[in-house]
């Protein structure tokens, strides 16, 4: 087996993703922390450590197509960046969807509580262990792993739909008052289930990375 | 996978003396596709592009067992007409051969030894075979100059024109592109893919990324076995054997 100095290299893409992974679940996470605990602070500081993360998404692209150019990379090598390029997008809009939670945690923060938070904290673990495990399944090329995202994804779903017939039935129905803040839990909810999506993409990419058949769209 | 061969390879065997070349090689080639052939150095695919038109045969020792059915014939059997053959099928080489002579005489050579006379006819054939391989508006007013003074990539276009001229049915080109710069072999790739809708092309290359390229279909021979023949679509971006994959992403040591 020949030692490629190539190998290194998709390693170091290996790793960068894996940072890039890292910063957009710190993010959902601290998303979420800040809509709890109405920390306005915390909100901006996402915010702000977004540019961050778009400055590390440009490097990774940046990387992905020095390899295609200078590599002419085939088969797996050529799945392996392809769709890492597309995983690093898929995470860049994740980190955007907690810079939006994190503006909504901006609007809550000066006003009374709506409500305990109890879904939306469930939802955000379902997410994260989302991301979490899609990220698995790429470093451990598992496509099973994969599928099974694909199916919690079915789960976002119902989790969202319950938390915004919630949100409208008890609250904004009854007393309208409620509305501004059961509009931003409605839009966390959201945002919540669009990251559970993205991490579903993930996974589609991953089935494609591991064995070469396209599942985008069958789902 | 193959809808209309214009040749079936079947259960062929390759031997040099005693040493087997190529062992139990089946293939179809697609009627007016590119076959890309490719597979490290020793490998067997240059034997096997030479047993097309028997080129092999002028080696001591040769011996083929199987068949090459082109047109319902067998190929390898002892009664075939080799210079019939070889007008049939054409082949261009890693180095463009041209002849010492001018650039008209070059082209006019097959149909020479093919017994055509009548001018009008070596006339026709040679600017519709300096056209066809991309060549005529370079060299249309000067056909009397020396092939020698063509740069390497206009040589090897003689040499695919020297090979059109008899009309063949089949191009079989063994690195035609590998002592040409990125911009020669462009226009070698180009005009593969215009000759494809003439001739069926077998192509034997070192560059993946040519195969990748200029291919339809693409063969990887190993040991001088076929390994793996598929789409190349598929054979680059998902092959089926891990052999395969470790020799076209270049882990193979």
């Amino acid at each position: 087996m020949v030692d490629r100095k190539f190998d290194k290299e998709l390693n170091e893409l290996n790793n960068k993703i894996l940072k890039m992974a890292a910063l957009t679940q710190e993010s959902i996470y601290l998303a979420i922390e800040a809509v709890k605990h109405r920390d306005r602070s915390l909100a901006e500081k996402i915010i702000e450590k977004d540019q961050e993360i778009d400055a590390f998404e440009l490097d990774i692209d940046d990387f992905s197509v020095e390899l295609l150019a200078r590599r002419q990379p085939l088969a797996g090598d050529l799945r392996f960046i392809t769709t890492g390029m597309k995983i690093n997008g898929e995470l860049e809009r994740i980190a955007d969807l907690a810079v939006n939670i994190a503006h909504r945690a901006i609007d809550l923060s000066d006003k009374p509580l709506l409500k305990p938070l109890i879904d939306i904290p469930i939802f955000s673990d379902l997410s994260i262990n989302m991301v979490k495990t899609t990220i698995d399944a790429f470093v451990n090329r598992d496509a099973v792993l994969a599928k099974k995202v694909i199916e919690m994804d079915k789960e976002a779903n119902l989790l969202r739909n319950k938390i915004q017939k919630e949100l409208v039935e008890d609250y904004i129905a009854k007393d309208l008052s409620t509305l501004s803040r059961a509009l931003s839990l409605f839009l966390v909810a959201q945002h919540l289930e669009r990251i559970c999506d993205h991490a579903k993409y993930i996974s589609e990419g991953v089935i494609y990375l591991v064995s070469a058949r396209v599942v985008k769209h069958s789902y | 996978m193959i809808k209309d061969p214009v040749i079936e390879v079947i259960d062929f065997n390759f031997y040099y003396g005693d040493k087997r070349a190529l062992t139990d090689v089946n293939v179809k080639i697609e009627k007016n596709s590119v076959t890309g052939i490719i597979g490290p150095s020793g490998c067997g695919k240059s034997t096997f592009l030479r047993s097309i038109n028997l080129m092999n045969n002028l080696i001591l020792g040769a011996r083929y067992e199987g068949k090459i059915m082109l047109d319902g014939e067998n190929i390898i059997h002892k009664d075939v007409d080799v210079v019939e053959l070889r007008r049939k099928v054409g082949m261009v080489f890693q180095k463009s051969n041209p002849f010492p002579k001018s650039i008209f005489e070059n082209v006019a050579y097959g149909l020479r030894i093919n017994g055509i006379k009548n001018k009008d006819l070596i006339s026709r054939r040679i600017e519709e075979s300096l056209k066809g391989a991309a060549l005529w508006e370079e060299v249309k007013d000067r056909l009397n100059a020396s092939a020698f003074d063509l740069s390497g990539g206009q040589q090897q276009r003689l040499c695919i024109a020297r090979a059109l001229a008899v009309e063949p049915d089949i191009l079989l080109m063994d690195e035609p592109a590998s002592a040409l710069d990125p911009t020669a072999t462009i226009k070698i790739e180009e005009l593969i893919q215009e000759l494809k809708k003439k001739y069926t092309i077998i192509i034997v290359t070192h560059n993946m990324q040519q195969a990748a390229r200029v291919s339809d279909y693409t063969a990887f021979f190993m040991m001088g076995k076929l390994i793996e023949y598929n789409r190349t679509n598929l054979m680059f971006t998902n092959p089926e054997f891990k052999i395969t994959e470790d020799y076209i992403t270049g882990r193979f040591g």
